[in-house]
């Protein structure tokens, strides 16, 4: 297949899957050196899947996302600078240093969350797309969900009711072969996850995943049978995980395949660099890019950096919309 | 006698259970691997029938052992981190907690669902809670929540033989601390008996799982200060040994129960109301909580750490029920 769109959008393409691989590739270095906190689950790989799809949505529509949330955010066009500081647990964090690298999610892009308990995100679309419809909003809702989260009875009660309502929604479920340790095969009955769209007589695409213009044309077919009213689609990306579940732990979980060369082999990013240069455009003006995203996520770390951390009666803010008050033990020693 | 970390006590308990009775069996995500070392060698020596990969839907599995244990199996369910629990929610709190009691006694649900406290690392709310307090308010599910090793293997084995549901909530926290535990296979802790971690006169301290370790360390430093502190741990939630709490707060007429959990409705909020219910002739002052406050668990590291109980916080609320002064600030 060709690239669909015109050159400026082709380049966004690029653009956002390239600023996915350096950010991460930058926080993975830092977080190896103990500069941010927790769990680090990275998207690398799988940038072609979150662009793709976020490509083929407004900038208005909804998304929610999964634990491993750093290119949903990024591919649907957020700023990398309070992404950054969110993963240092900064205070300018997109979420005020409460969320971290699970949750990196602005909600200023359309996104309703990136949740850590698997599956968790299916009711929340289905809701955002029922929401749309009530309001007369012409609005789509996405949610991005793993192959290992499909076995979640959340994500099938979400379809379920997207379909039987006929809601706006879209469910793309990133199939990188793996839930940690365990692959597709081990934890989900069937052969593609996308087969579970006739139970809920919606319809069910597969598409390849390493394939960002692909992946964007099968998203904007679902979501234009989605503003016309006619329910929800279940696309199923096949695409790979480059890492291991999470980075840095000392010990890689993934049991890996002979397959695992192929798929680094077919790398989303230099698939698109070779086709874009075919189509005519110059190397040199993806190497631009590529210098110009390294500067982003260099002045996104300075940024990160020099943020403060939040003051701890933060941890008393957003429980509901007032601040809690605060026990005065606790504040004795904080 | 060997020394062991408490992570070992877990891996000690499951194998020799399901050595000595092949109805036990262990189910989870990801547990064949071995990530926390839980279940070292158990593909090999127990075959896969019996130690199962599941695929990420607790719901399914949690309840699936409630079924098998319905027909006579013995299922252990390692559901990770206890956060994971919420979407078994319906399985939990419907089937396992209340069929024995629905069906007049004919249903029989021997099984263990274990998971663990994953708090004080920064990996924010959705994965930081410590929610036994939760299931204590459902009747029907027995808990233990131990703090170190020994009690760990011991209990956790007495759970594997019990015949009722039985929730194990194991503290991160004490996962590499280690304690002598004995090697007899036959080693149990009876359900529902506490434990004296310390003696002492003037202030009973009753902790729930890794908060009993910070309490004993808390009260080393209060003695340094004159302060006799009595460390009471439970150890099993449900039943709750109200006696043993009761005791030690006739004896030294104060309590401070500290609970890593949130405060409202927490397991120290149950022990704090047992002890004014029951032992209000006995206290010479109010009963005080020394528990995480009631807001969520931040992922920024600065201001999440603060949240727990801490040894300073213990120190506070004892010299507070003693009367003692709060000690000069020292000069930096
Ligand atoms: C309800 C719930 N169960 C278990 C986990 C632990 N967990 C986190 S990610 C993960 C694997 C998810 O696999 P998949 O849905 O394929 O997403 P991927 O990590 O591959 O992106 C598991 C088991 C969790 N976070 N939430
Ligand atoms: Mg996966």
């Amino acid at each position: 297949m060709t690239a669909i769109g015109d050159n400026d959008r082709r380049i966004e393409k690029y653009r956002r899957m390239q600023r996915i691989r350096q950010f991460e590739t930058r926080a993975e270095t830092i977080h190896a050196a103990g500069e941010i906190p927790g769990a680090l689950h990275t998207y690398a790989g799988m940038e072609a899947s979150g662009v793709g799809a976020c490509m083929a949505l407004r900038d208005d529509d909804y998304m929610v996302g999964t634990h491993r949330s750093h290119g949903h955010p990024i591919a649907k066009g957020a700023k990398l600078r309070s992404l950054m500081a969110e993963l240092l647990g900064k205070v300018t964090g997109i979420c005020k240093g409460k969320g971290g690298s699970m949750h990196l999610s602005d909600f200023s892009m359309g996104s309703l969350g990136e949740t850590s308990i698997v599956g968790s995100g299916g009711p929340v679309t289905a809701g955002a797309a029922l929401g749309a419809k009530l309001q007369g909003l012409d609005r789509v809702a996405l949610c991005f969900f793993g192959d290992g989260a499909s076995s979640e009875g959340a994500i099938h009660e979400g379809m379920n009711l997207a379909a039987v309502w006929k809601l706006p929604a879209i469910f793309v479920c990133e199939n990188n072969r793996f839930g940690m340790s365990t692959p597709t095969a081990a934890g989900v009955a069937g052969a593609h996850v996308a087969d579970r769209a006739h139970g809920y007589g919606i319809p069910g695409i597969i598409v390849d995943g390493q394939d960002v213009d692909a992946v964007e044309a099968a998203v904007r077919e679902a979501v234009d049978r989605a503003r016309a009213g006619k329910g929800p689609t279940l696309i199923e990306t096949k695409t790979y995980r480059y890492a291991d579940h999470a980075v840095n732990m000392g010990r890689d979980l993934t049991p890996r395949g002979p397959e695992h060369d192929e798929w680094l082999a077919r790398d989303p990013i230099v698939l698109y660099r070779a086709r874009l240069v075919e189509d005519g455009v110059s190397g040199a003006d993806l190497d631009a890019i590529d210098v110009q995203v390294a500067e982003e996520v260099a002045d996104a770390l300075n940024f990160a950096r020099e943020s403060a951390y939040p003051a701890f009666e933060e941890a008393f803010d957003h429980v509901f919309v007032d601040r809690l008050p605060i026990p005065d033990d606790v504040r004795a020693h904080a | 006698m060997a020394k062991i970390t408490y992570l070992e006590a877990i891996y000690q308990a499951q194998a020799e259970e399901m050595e000595r009775d092949s109805k036990v069996f262990i189910m989870g995500e990801d547990i064949r691997c071995n990530v926390f070392g839980t279940t070292t060698g158990f593909v090999e020596r127990f075959g896969e029938e019996r130690v199962r990969d599941t695929p990420i839907s607790e719901n399914g599995f949690i309840g699936a052992a409630g079924g098998a244990a319905m027909v006579g199996m013995r299922p252990i369910v390692d559901a990770t981190i206890s956060s994971f629990l919420f979407p078994a929610m319906d399985q939990i709190c419907s089937i396992i907690a209340k069929s024995r009691y629905i069906y007049g006694g004919q249903a029989q649900l021997p099984l263990v669902i274990r998971s663990c406290l994953f708090y004080g690392n920064s990996n924010a709310a959705q994965h930081s809670d410590r929610p036994y307090s939760m299931f204590m308010n459902m009747p029907g599910l027995k808990i233990i929540a131990p703090s170190n090793a020994h009690d760990m293997k011991g209990l956790l084995k007495a759970a594997i033989r019990d015949n009722d549901p039985v929730m194990s909530f194991e503290d991160s926290t004490c996962w590499m601390v280690k304690s002598e535990v004995p090697d007899d296979l036959d080693f149990v802790i009876p359900l529902g008996k506490g434990e004296v971690k310390r003696e002492g006169t003037d202030v009973t301290v009753v902790a729930i799982a890794g908060a009993v370790n910070i309490a004993l360390k808390a009260a080393e430093k209060l003695k340094a200060e004159g302060i006799s502190v009595e460390v009471v741990d439970p150890r099993t939630l449900v039943p709750l040994d109200r006696d043993i709490i009761l005791r030690s707060v006739r004896k030294t007429g104060r309590a401070i129960c500290v609970d890593p959990a949130h405060k409202t409705c927490s397991a120290a909020s149950e022990i704090a109301a047992t002890i004014a219910e029951e032992a209000f002739e006995a206290l010479r002052a109010p009963v005080v909580r020394v528990t995480t406050p009631d807001t969520h668990l931040p992922f920024s590291p600065h201001i999440e750490k603060p949240l727990y109980p801490s040894i300073e916080r213990i120190m506070d609320a004892a010299r507070r029920l003693v009367g003692a002064p709060a000690p000069q600030p020292q000069p930096a």
